[in-house]
């Protein structure tokens, strides 16, 4: 589904990315984890199509297709999809319009007719149930003053109205309390599929207690380090992230 | 000065003195009782000049060109009105009035009084009719000594629109006021409109400014609103002129004690648009909402002056303006907000809100707060930026395409001030308008035959 090689990409002439090489199958979970500064958001928005970072080196191709020659709309309705370590606030644009027009673009794209109004709301309120969603929090701007929790869930609920291919999830854990962890990571696995794949992007091994991944990578300047299963991500949070540098500079 | 300048203002009181006669007998005295005065204010005011602060944006004279034809009868056009135009928002069911280049059309009759003795209709007959309900009224508020301009139209004001809510009466349905230009001449038109909410009354009144022919137009139309003691008037202003109009509008409201004024401008089209808004909160407890909405491109200058004076303690003001500038197009925002020595307890609150698309465009935004009293609660603010690219991405990402993504933002970004009109189907039909003027489109009713702009 997903094939990174060797990709080297920066900010302003800085490297951040030195040579990622990762592939992932449909229905895997893979978890990225790593220390601050490692590069795990510039991966994520690398792949998503931020034109601010500069690709130096490398390729990308998702479903077979070069990513790079699609702009970062044409990667969504492809089936990518990102969930924002920080959602952005957008005033004035209710989240009914925001996502209705996202959805009609992925249809279209699909060669599918809009959703009529009432069949629109219909799947709406199903996929609001999923995330646990409050159902006031869809009448009002998008992400306009919700709290930090109800910003991670609406991503998940975003998610569940598009149904990527694959999707990857920029540390979507942090600043959520125990309870909305639960609820975000129960709605992901829900919308797991055999056909489907996740990244989960995160500095600490308890939302992997929810969302049980099939390969841990570690990611450390720039580059993967390390892979494993599951207890690669039980011994990082034992040993620290020391443990990963130490080892690199030996 | 220079010699354009005085040749200009000469020209006008030339005007003025050679039509006399056939000004005002196609008008009413109270309002020929104004004129004397009036030219000599002109006079010694002449047209804002380049010093003058509150025009510092708008070369002023140049607009008022000598080629533009002047009438002071109402000109017989062969008009039917039910075959130009039909306003059609579904459930907006209003009481309509109209004018054809500022004098009232009678459709059927120069004035309709409807239920419970509301009046609408011609200025000029109102002032026949009810003289002493319009001397009242007609030319307290304008402020002739201190703009040229509004000196300029009580000089040559002959008709236009009166309204008239008698005490305690609630209109639940609202009033439709629609401005119709049409000439196959470049013509300037300087009508007059009086709106006046006796206690406790409420009414909303929708204004449609239209031009119907390619001609040049030049518009200066001053209106002045009173709303008394415990009155409620809402007011929304859809500007929808083409492109080669120019619009002058002075709008004066005068708040009595409880009362309650709102006004929400939408300029939608139009080549150079400037409003003026005076209000004057002159007793306790009142409420004024400022909204207004500006969307130019090309060529097109839009400018707001507004002026809020808290001359009593215990009032609210909120005033909420924004403008999207695209190409080259230019805007002007000076909003004023004084507040008085013995106004305490006053809330006032203003913000300028401008998003521009280009590098060319250019807002030039000049908020102002003078504060005399000493225990106020107040604001002000201006912001000139571009779109958000984070909230761009953030839309793309879910699969919006670029151009989208912008237009939703822009449409959020009007929303703000086109929420505020509170008609549903007003409101509704407005967003729809605005929408198809950010697309591009002509911002017309879709199923309206009338060819605006």
């Amino acid at each position: 589904m997903l094939k990174i090689k060797d990709l080297h990409a920066g900010i302003n002439g800085n490297k951040i990315l030195k040579g990622i090489n990762l592939e992932v199958k449909a229905g895997e979970i893979h978890a990225i984890m790593g220390p601050n500064g490692s590069g795990k958001s510039t991966l994520s928005a690398v792949l998503t199509g931020r034109d601010i970072f500069e690709v130096t080196h490398g390729e990308i191709q998702f479903n077979g297709k070069n990513i790079f020659d699609l702009s970062p709309e044409e990667r969504s309705r492809e089936g990518l999809f990102l969930s924002f370590q920080y959602p952005v606030e957008i005033p004035g644009v209710s989240m009914v319009n925001f996502m209705k027009t996202a959805l009609n673009e992925h249809r279209k794209h699909k060669g599918l007719d809009p959703l009529s109004a009432s069949d629109f709301l219909k799947l709406m309120r199903e996929r609001k149930e999923l995330v646990e969603i409050d159902a006031a929090l869809t009448n009002r701007a998008v992400n306009e003053g919700f709290s930090g929790g109800e910003k991670k869930k609406n991503e998940i609920f975003q998610m569940a109205m598009l149904e990527p291919k694959l999707a990857i999830l920029d540390e979507t854990d942090s600043g959520l309390d125990i309870d909305a962890l639960r609820i975000v990571a129960n709605g992901v696995n829900k919308l797991k599929t055999p056909d489907n794949a996740t990244i989960v992007i995160t500095h600490y091994q308890r939302l992997l207690d929810y969302i049980v991944p099939d390969f841990v990578h570690i990611l450390y300047n720039g580059r993967i380090v390390k892979t494993g299963g599951k207890e690669l991500a039980l011994e990082l949070e034992e040993k620290g992230y020391d443990w990963i540098k130490n080892t690199e500079e030996v | 000065m220079n010699a354009t300048t005085i040749a200009q203002k000469e020209e006008f009181i030339n005007l003025y003195l050679d039509n006399l006669d056939l000004i005002t007998e196609n008008s009413a005295d109270v309002l020929n009782h104004a004129r004397q005065e009036a030219i000599e204010n002109f006079k010694l005011l002449g047209f804002p000049g380049p010093k003058n602060e509150k025009y510092k944006y708008l070369k002023v004279e140049p607009l008022f060109r000598s080629d533009f034809e002047k009438y002071f009868t109402p000109k017989c056009i062969n008009f039917n009105v039910d075959d130009i135009f039909r306003c059609d928002i579904p459930s907006l069911d209003t009481h309509l009035a109209l004018t054809l280049n500022g004098f009232y059309l009678n459709n059927p009759d120069f004035l309709m009084e409807i239920e419970h003795g509301v009046i609408i209709g011609s200025l000029a007959e109102a002032a026949k009719k009810y003289p002493n309900v319009v001397s009242k009224y007609y030319n307290t508020l304008a402020n002739n000594d201190e703009d040229g301009l509004v000196a300029l139209n009580t000089a040559f004001a002959q008709d236009g629109v009166f309204v008239y809510i008698p005490k305690g009466v609630v209109l639940e349905k609202p009033i439709q006021i629609i401005n119709l230009l049409m000439s196959d001449e470049n013509q300037l038109v300087q009508y007059r409109n009086l709106i006046v909410a006796e206690e406790n009354a409420q009414a909303n009144v929708v204004i449609c400014d239209h031009t119907l022919s390619p001609s040049q137009f030049l518009s200066n139309v001053v209106t002045e609103v009173f709303t008394n003691r415990g009155a409620n008037i809402d007011f929304v202003a859809m500007q929808n002129q083409h492109n080669d109009s120019i619009q002058f509008s002075h709008l004066f409201g005068n708040q009595e004690r409880d009362s309650v004024l709102s006004t929400n401008s939408v300029s939608l089209h139009g080549g150079v648009i400037r409003n003026n808004i005076h209000i004057l909160l002159n007793d306790e407890g009142c409420e004024n909402h400022t909204y207004g909405l500006a969307l130019a491109d090309r060529n097109q200058h839009n400018d707001m002056y507004s002026f809020i004076d808290h001359a009593k303690p215990n009032c609210n003001s909120n005033e909420l303006y924004k403008a999207i500038l695209d190409d080259q197009a230019t805007g002007a925002f000076n909003g004023r907000i004084l507040v008085r020595k013995d106004a305490q307890q006053t809330q006032a609150f203003q913000s300028n809100n401008n998003l521009l698309l280009t590098a060319d465009a250019r807002m030039h935004t000049k908020p102002q707060l003078e504060i005399y009293a000493d225990d106020v609660k107040c604001s002000h603010g201006a912001t000139v930026g571009q779109l958000d690219m984070d909230a761009k991405f953030y839309m793309q990402s879910r699969g919006i395409g670029e151009r989208e993504a912008k237009l939703l933002l822009m449409f959020g970004f009007a929303h703000d001030v086109v929420g505020k009109i509170k008609i549903d189907p007003l409101r509704i039909r407005i967003d729809e308008l605005v929408n198809k003027r950010l697309r591009g489109e002509l911002s017309r009713c879709h199923s309206c035959p009338m060819h605006c702009c």
